[in-house]
């Protein structure tokens, strides 16, 4: 089953080396990994996906607790939480798909954020299931590029993950 | 008055009440080695190899509880070191190894002597920092003392670009510190100690399993009482012998892929298992599959990613484990209850029965010298009290089994990582830790080759170890296993043009002895042991075609042993229970 798991981390060099470091060596599989600063500069907030059997899931919380520089973790999917991901997807658009493409993008409800002559950028957020399913919408449309920003996560009410 | 950086950490250090340091000189470390120069209370001992002064602080470590230090240069000197870090990664030992780091503004670009240090290190290091500031350096190493001896201990490197060592600040070195991400637990939770006690009192047929967490958190007083308290079986890994006296009847040997009959026999028939510091090894556990099927489990670790790692667990307790045998020896008393005696005596005859079978005998009649004889022999003249190092093979086994050890922290070899050449530096930190005591290393002649330089350390600081070389002419625990499960083909496990290890030792200005004859065995030990004033290399010629019995292949569960075959060559007998 796949796992959101979101770290705070001490915002150190290599950190985020340490987590890599922490699933290759081990073998644990990263679907996604997104870090970025928070609004306390002395702490980063990673997001990783992965997916294993309960156990698996338990050794990786288990392991990453155990690295020095981590504050706290949370894995999401234990609880209700909200799920985000963004995409950026270059596809190719001349004649007929220029229209059927943004009627694609308009139905997911994303944004097409550059026309260019025979390309259009489009913008899409959601769940990454949403993000999957855009894309094999598109179909026969040919794709250029397909950039993700990996998912970030939040749990609902109370539970919070902070120091 | 503002030091620099160098001087800083000597300063550390000494605030730390390190008396002892291993370490190796070169270019990005000359600032420190300066500082060093400079001051008394700190004595340097200059190995012969980073590898060996790792292993070096590493045995100090074992052999005092106090973490070990070593102090490197740059590039080869860390990447020598990594062996040794890797070694004490794996056993939980306390190390703290400084590491000189080429100049900040040159590190990315390849400069002489540059490696990542931090990076090479990852992985088998409990933390490590690159220091940036010279106002981070009392910070930093005062973090790598608390992390490297608090927890689960391990080893914690720091890397010190030069010119940080000479540049200037004001010292000030915190007396403690608290950090927001790292905060080992002590107690264990009050509900599972109250389920652990519920199980163990209730036990028809239990048995304690522990492990050189027991020796790490200094509870082998507790252990001895709770056990005492019960009256149930003990066995324990190799990294926790000593924890508990092995001459005590209710000490069933090892356990594991070399463990006695009685000691594995009574892991299958189990129906109460409590594990205190231990991780449940795959050398421990043979087959997992097969692993104690009747039993209940309880874990006591410190370490929470050790429970349920490799066994599921019934009753986990995060938590030291000398405040957990606290705390449970105060729940039995509390209670009052005492486990059904009858049920207790039924399973005492039971294991008494598999003690019958002295798994651990061997040919005494022969007219070879046998390795384990010789490690007998060890133990008599010693009365089972001096230190002994080890490398890894078959007298490492033979070791564990014959020289009865009833005190911790003497016996200090590599387990997890099993690195050969670990024996003689660790030796080197273990005699400069206890200058009074007898320290023996037991090798063999392929592990001793692997850090063999340190016989110059050794003529230095003129340490009277006693090095008790089990020479088979093969690296005997490989040839072990060619027989075994390769039809005997002999690949490359042969030590051919093996030095003359007497004239060896003379060379390094010791005294070398080659014994050849069972009846000069004691005399040989006796002389060694008795004489404080000079390193002994004996060389003891022993039968070459000896193996480790009991032994669990692969594949097998606890009941399933090879046990000795006499002298044929293919295990005859595998017992199954
Ligand atoms: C550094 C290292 N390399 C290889 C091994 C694999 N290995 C384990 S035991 C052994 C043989 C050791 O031979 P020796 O020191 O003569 O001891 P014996 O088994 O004969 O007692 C080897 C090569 C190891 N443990 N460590």
């Amino acid at each position: 089953m796949k796992h959101i798991i979101s770290i705070l981390m001490e915002n150190e060099p290599g950190a985020l080396s340490r987590v890599a470091g922490l699933f290759s060596a081990r073998g644990y599989n990263i679907e996604s990994l997104s870090v970025a600063p928070t609004e306390d500069e002395t702490l980063s907030r990673l997001t990783l996906v992965t997916s294993g059997a309960d156990s698996v899931i338990e050794q990786i919380t288990k392991q990453l607790n155990k690295l020095v520089d981590v504050v706290r973790l949370m894995d999401l999917t234990e609880g209700s939480h909200i799920e985000r991901e963004l995409m950026l997807v270059k596809v190719q658009a001349v004649g007929e798909s220029r229209e059927e493409v943004k009627r694609i993008v308009d139905i997911f409800r994303g944004r097409i954020l550059d026309v260019g002559q025979a390309q259009y950028i489009i913008e899409m957020t959601g769940t990454s299931e949403k993000l999957n399913a855009f894309i094999s919408a598109l179909g026969i449309t040919e794709i250029i590029e397909v950039v993700r920003s990996g998912v970030s996560g939040v749990a609902r009410g109370d539970r919070s993950l902070r120091v | 008055m503002k030091l620099s950086g160098a001087e800083i950490l000597v300063r550390c250090l000494q605030e730390e009440g390190i008396d002892t340091i291993f370490g190796y000189p070169g270019g990005a470390a000359l600032h420190i080695y300066d500082a060093i120069y400079h001051q008394k209370q700190i004595r340097h001992v200059l190995t012969r190899h980073e590898q060996g002064a790792t292993h070096a602080a590493d045995g100090y470590a074992r052999a005092t509880g106090k973490p070990g230090v070593v102090v490197v240069t740059s590039g080869p000197g860390v990447t020598n070191t990594v062996t040794g870090i890797a070694t004490a990664y794996m056993d939980s030992i306390p190390l703290v190894v400084l590491s000189a780091q080429v100049p900040k503004q040159l590190i990315g670009d390849d400069a002489f002597q540059e490696v990542d240090a931090v990076g090479i290190t990852r992985p088998c290091v409990k933390h490590n920092i690159l220091v940036k500031d010279i106002d981070q350096v009392a910070l930093a190493i005062k973090k790598a003392f608390h992390i490297a001896s608090t927890g689960r201990p391990g080893p914690v490197l720091i890397d010190i670009p030069k010119d940080i060592t000479a540049e200037k600040t004001e010292f000030f070195y915190p007396e403690s510190i608290t950090m927001r991400s790292y905060a080992p637990r002590d107690k264990g939770h009050p509900k599972q100690i109250r389920r652990a006690l519920d199980l163990l009192l209730s036990a028809k047929r239990p048995i304690i399993y522990f492990g050189g967490g027991i020796i790490q958190a200094n509870a082998h007083q507790e252990l001895i009482e709770l056990v005492r308290m019960l009256g149930y079986p003990c066995t324990s890994t190799l990294m926790g012998l000593g924890g508990y006296p092995a001459t005590d009847q209710q000490f069933l040997g090892m356990l594991g892929m070399h463990g006695t009959y009685e000691s594995n026999m009574a892991m299958h028939e189990c129906d109460v298992l409590l594990a205190l510091g231990a991780r449940f090894d795959d050398r421990v556990t043979a087959e997992v599959s097969k692993f104690s099927p009747y039993a209940k489990i309880i874990h006591v670790d410190i370490d929470p990613s050790s429970i349920g790692k490799n066994v599921a667990v019934d009753v986990p307790i995060v938590g030291h484990v000398k405040t957990v045998i606290q705390e449970i020896i105060k729940g039995i008393k509390q209670r009052g209850d005492k486990p059904e005696a009858n049920d207790l005596a039924t399973w005492w005859k039971q294991i008494d029965a598999w003690r019958e079978k002295d798994s651990l005998s061997y040919d005494r009649a022969s007219d070879q010298i046998k390795p384990q004889f010789v490690v007998e022999k060890l133990c008599e003249i010693t009365g089972g009290d001096a230190f002994v190092t080890s490398d890894v093979g078959q007298h490492q086994m033979f070791t564990a089994q014959h020289y009865l050890f009833d005190k911790p922290r003497r016996w200090i070899n590599s387990g997890g990582l099993g690195t050969m050449g670990f024996g003689l530096p660790a030796a080197i930190g273990v005699q400069l830790a206890h200058p009074d005591s007898t320290v023996a290393c037991v090798t063999g002649e392929a592990s001793i080759m692997m850090c063999i330089q340190e016989l110059s350390t050794c003529r230095q600081f003129d340490l009277p170890l006693n090095l008790i070389c089990l020479n088979n002419r093969y690296m005997g625990m490989v040839r072990q296993w060619q027989e075994f499960f390769y039809d005997s083909r002999y690949s490359h496990s042969y030590m051919d043009a093996l030095p003359d290890f007497v004239s060896l030792a003379e060379s390094f200005g010791h005294v070398g002895i080659r014994i050849e004859k069972p009846g000069d065995v004691e005399g040989a030990l006796l002389q060694a042991i008795q004489d404080r004033s000079q390193l002994y290399f004996l060389d003891f010629i022993v039968d070459q075609s000896e193996n480790v019995y009991p032994m669990i292949a692969a594949g097998g569960g606890h009941n399933e042993m090879y046990l000795s075959p006499g002298t044929g060559d293919i295990p005859e007998e595998r017992e199954l229970a």
